[in-house]
């Protein structure tokens, strides 16, 4: 990126003029990228990086798939199988899919959102990614190690006697842990203390509510999942005792301990993930956003019930039937903000003037997929369904409707959404649609028949099936096969945008908040002026401007230079 | 905060401000702004200190529910002298730190620089206090459960006080009391030269062999008679839960019926309590030593005089964590060093 930068004719305003010196351009050369503080490239820092771990995700997914395609072993021996799913779910989760939206779009937008010049903290931002690299580091030597083979929930007392390679991958992930925190106080401080002149808390756009609950749940959370790491190392490396049973131990414990961090992070993954359907879909839908507030208090919602229901993911642990069905009552509770979103962002297309443009289609795919994986989610939070769902496909279909269904399928929605502003290039919107609709076939295809294989009691992580899930399993790798391919060639116009992509205008989209007022690329600093803050849901004032690819304001003259 | 629009103050005052001030980023407008955004994320941070040790706290609460006992008993080993100055020196230090606060927003530089190091100097003389009392634990043997070896009397060290304690018996009792209170049952009903012994260090459970634990020969056997004490502590002891029961592998002389006499003594697993003590203790001296390091960076940096009213953030923010160190030590105190 970065040589192509060029002046576009002026006659429309600030709005659509490329600037020469643009975040892009700046400043030349590697070490201007590895030691920037500027978070539009920390964002595309963090943007390679957390995609690169989802090639890698991908690849081990898709090695998992080939060896269901028979009954026995078909390509790797069943140690290898293990190795494979736990570092699918270990680089998907730890390393792609919580920092990814955050770390990438959220570093990104959220200071032009704010109308801010940066983030509170640049130095700890780029610390932040650091972090990330040195446990990427971490978990990658593990793999050179012979990989682990705990699942990536690193459960004892199996995980303290497993002769694998896990404290470098444990240790990885408590790395991980404090990017995490690093990036949560970045935002939540940002939020605070840097919006922009007229921007109240009821004008920031939705996307900035999410990154806002994000960073609660980053912040609160992420700290027990460091001390959970820290005591699995000290009870592999010192034997502490305190997990084990042979030492008066409780590995129950432990499963406590993990969950009441991992299942907010789940919402982690999730929230960020609501924030850009919530900029998407009024954006296309020509549309202010419906229910804003509820939207908005949703995601807190979320994020103060989400500590309340880790164990959800203990019902068949032990624990007291009173525990279980509190637990219970909190997973069905905290459906409900959820819901009140989707019912939001459904009566917002109501009667607008909805365009499909690829960032859309992810987003109704994210609608239908995140649907079904939340009501899905319902069956193994009521107690009796569970008994039998429990360790079956059925979980493992449920947690990709919602992981990939909704975080991946909003992630890349945001991807095309922010392309033009991130790189200053616009892609084939007609690829960009195909390779929806085969994102969401494929996907679909992959995962739909999982709930079937998994409600006649296909046990998860099985190596070996019986022949009765023969169907289920080659259907569902053949699906993946599709999701890889169409995964391909979302990758291959997207790099052929940088190269060949038409110059972006600074609003292809008619976006109402800040970061559409400032050119695309955006200038170092991020704004030539200081902006100030109106409604960001409010596109009456905007046109589209055929002479320019995008829209502009229809009342121009305030804005001259 | 607040509701009113926007959080950054506007107007002209941002370019006069960056002008007067070198230590004003670029991105903020006042130093004020800069100085607020500093502190609420260090309060964050500070939040997410507390729930790194709240895991501990609450591995403390779960096992001293499920064996109170275990904590009645391991806690005499620790030396209350030695704690409590290290309270009372911690306590100073922050006092030192609020202090030096103050100074740097005064701009006396000498007294904050006096300050600063009087509180490094607090830090220094608690971790050294705290390695008096770690080194006392590594040479009786009494570490977290997979290092658990307690060695007794006869030794080098002779009893200690809190020894003799634990075994209901006098001082000059000899040898054995010690294991007989702790963990001599799985000698137990062994072959003679083999009879009760201090347990092999680590009973790694995985890889010992269950059937037949092996004990140090060189050590004498010992079984303290039911004294007066130990009859008291089992009528206190039945009011109690039952404490689990770990595996068959750890239960070899129960047959013999010497087990009944020697558990009344002393709680099984009394390893519990010291690997709780070392990880919320050792996670705690981590804090200490990162404390210092940062007291450290600010005391360079004031004795280049670069603290002053204008600028004293790094001096507050330090201050802060200074003070959650302290708070989090005024909790471990009490919870470790002072149970009834």
């Amino acid at each position: 990126m970065g040589e192509r930068s060029q002046i576009l004719p002026h006659e429309h305003g600030p709005q659509v003029q490329r600037l020469e010196d643009n975040y892009l351009t700046h400043t030349r050369g590697l070490s201007s990228w590895l030691f920037t503080l500027d978070h539009k490239r920390i964002g595309v820092l963090y943007m390679v990086s957390v995609l690169a771990s989802f090639l890698l995700g991908g690849v081990l997914a898709l090695l998992i798939r080939t060896e269901l395609l028979t009954p026995r072993q078909t390509i790797m021996s069943a140690d290898m199988y293990n190795v494979m799913f736990t570092l699918h779910g270990a680089v998907m989760i730890f390393l792609f899919i919580i920092p990814g939206i955050p770390g990438s779009l959220g570093n990104f937008v959220l200071p032009m959102m704010l109308g801010a010049k940066d983030v509170a903290f640049p130095r700890l931002n780029l610390a932040s990614y650091y972090m990330w690299v040195a446990g990427a580091i971490f978990v990658l030597a593990s793999i050179i190690g012979g990989g682990v083979d705990t699942g990536w929930t690193f459960y004892t007392p199996y995980s303290t006697t497993t002769n694998t390679a896990v404290i470098p991958v444990v240790f990885g992930a408590f790395l991980l842990g404090f990017s995490s925190i690093f990036t949560g106080i970045n935002f939540i401080v940002s939020i605070h203390k840097l919006r922009a002149p007229g921007m109240n808390w009821f004008r920031m756009p939705l996307m900035l509510w999410g990154l806002y609950a994000t960073a609660i749940i980053q912040v609160l959370a992420t700290p027990v999942l460091g001390i959970t790491l820290l005591l699995l190392i000290a009870e592999r490396a010192l034997h502490v005792g305190i997990f084990t049973p042979a030492y008066g131990g409780d590995p129950v414990l432990y499963q406590h301990f993990f969950w009441f961090y991992s299942h907010p992070a789940v919402y982690i993954m999730i929230v960020p993930a609501m924030g850009i359907i919530s900029e998407v879909i009024p954006v296309f839908s020509r549309k202010h956003i419906f229910g804003y507030k509820a939207i908005a208090y949703s995601s807190i919602a979320i994020a103060v019930i989400s500590f309340l229901v880790w164990g959800h993911h203990m019902f068949v642990s032990g624990q007291s039937p009173m525990a279980n069905a509190i637990f219970s009552f909190m997973t069905f509770a905290v459906a409900i903000p959820s819901a009140v979103k989707v019912f939001n962002w459904t009566a917002t297309m109501y009667k607008g003037s909805i365009s499909l443009a690829t960032p859309m289609c992810y987003a109704l795919g994210f609608l239908f997929l995140f649907a079904i994986g939340g009501l899905t989610g319902l069956f193994l939070g009521a107690l009796a369904t569970d008994i039998h769902l429990t360790d079956t496909y059925f979980v493992v279909a449920h947690f990709h409707y919602v992981m990939f269904g909704g975080t991946v399928m909003a992630f890349i929605a945001g991807i095309h959404y922010w392309w033009p502003k991130i790189t200053g290039r616009m892609y084939n919107d007609r690829l960009g649609q195909l390779g929806a609709l085969l994102v969401f076939i494929g996907f679909n295809a992959t995962f739909f028949v999982q709930f079937l294989a998994g409600t006649k009691g296909m046990p998860r992580r099985y190596f070996n099936y019986p022949s009765e899930y023969t169907f289920h399993n080659v259907f569902s790798t053949l699906g993946s096969y599709m999701l890889g391919a169409a995964f391909l060639l979302v990758a291959a116009y997207l790099l052929y945008s940088l190269v060949r992509g038409k110059p972006a205008p600074a609003n292809p989209w008619g976006g109402a908040s800040l970061e559409w007022k400032t050119p695309s690329p955006p200038p170092p600093e991020n704004f030539d002026h200081e902006p100030v803050a109106g409604d960001p849901y409010d596109y009456t004032y905007q046109e589209y401007d055929p002479a320019v690819g995008g829209y502009v304001d229809k009342d121009q003259v305030k804005r001259v230079s | 905060m607040g509701m009113e629009a926007g959080s950054r103050p506007q107007g002209e005052s941002s370019m006069h401000a960056h002008a007067a001030n070198p230590y004003l980023a670029h991105h903020f407008d006042t130093p004020q702004q800069q100085f607020e955004s500093g502190k609420l994320a260090m309060w964050i941070f500070l939040a997410t200190e507390v729930l790194l040790f709240s895991g501990l706290f609450c591995a403390y609460a779960v096992y001293r529910a499920n064996h109170p006992e275990i904590f009645v008993w391991g806690h005499k080993y620790l030396d209350v002298t030695l704690g409590g100055i290290n309270t009372v020196i911690l306590i100073c230090s922050s006092l030192t730190m609020a202090w030096g606060v103050r100074a740097a927003q005064l701009g006396r530089k000498r007294l904050l620089v006096t300050c600063l190091s009087l509180t490094l100097l607090g830090g220094a003389g608690f971790l050294g206090i705290k390695y008096v009392e770690y080194k006392h634990k590594w040479h009786d043997g009494l570490l977290w459960a997979g290092q658990y070896n307690p060695r007794h009397g006869d030794t080098e060290s002779g009893h200690s006080p809190a020894e003799a304690l634990l075994a209901g018996t006098p001082a000059t009792q000899p040898a054995g009391a010690m294991q007989s209170a702790g963990m001599t049952p799985r000698g137990e009903g062994q072959p003679a030269g083999h009879a009760a012994g201090t347990i092999e260090p680590a009973l790694r459970p995985f890889t010992a062999s269950p059937a037949a634990p092996t004990v140090r020969p060189e050590a004498a056997a010992g079984q303290a008679p039911p004294t007066a004490h130990s009859e008291s502590l089992k009528a206190e002891r039945s009011m109690l839960p039952m404490a689990a029961v770990g595996p068959p592998g750890l239960r070899v002389s129960e047959q013999t019926g010497t087990y009944q006499l020697a558990a009344e003594q002393a709680p099984r697993q009394l390893w519990i309590f010291f690997s709780i003590y070392f990880l919320m203790t050792g996670l705690h001296a981590l804090h200490v030593i990162g404390g210092l390091g940062a007291i450290s960076w600010i005391l360079v940096r004031s004795a280049q005089g670069q603290f002053g009213p204008m600028y004293y953030t790094p001096v507050d923010l330090v201050g802060l964590y200074w003070h959650l160190v302290d708070v989090i030590w005024i909790f471990l105190f009490p919870l470790l060093y002072l149970i009834h």
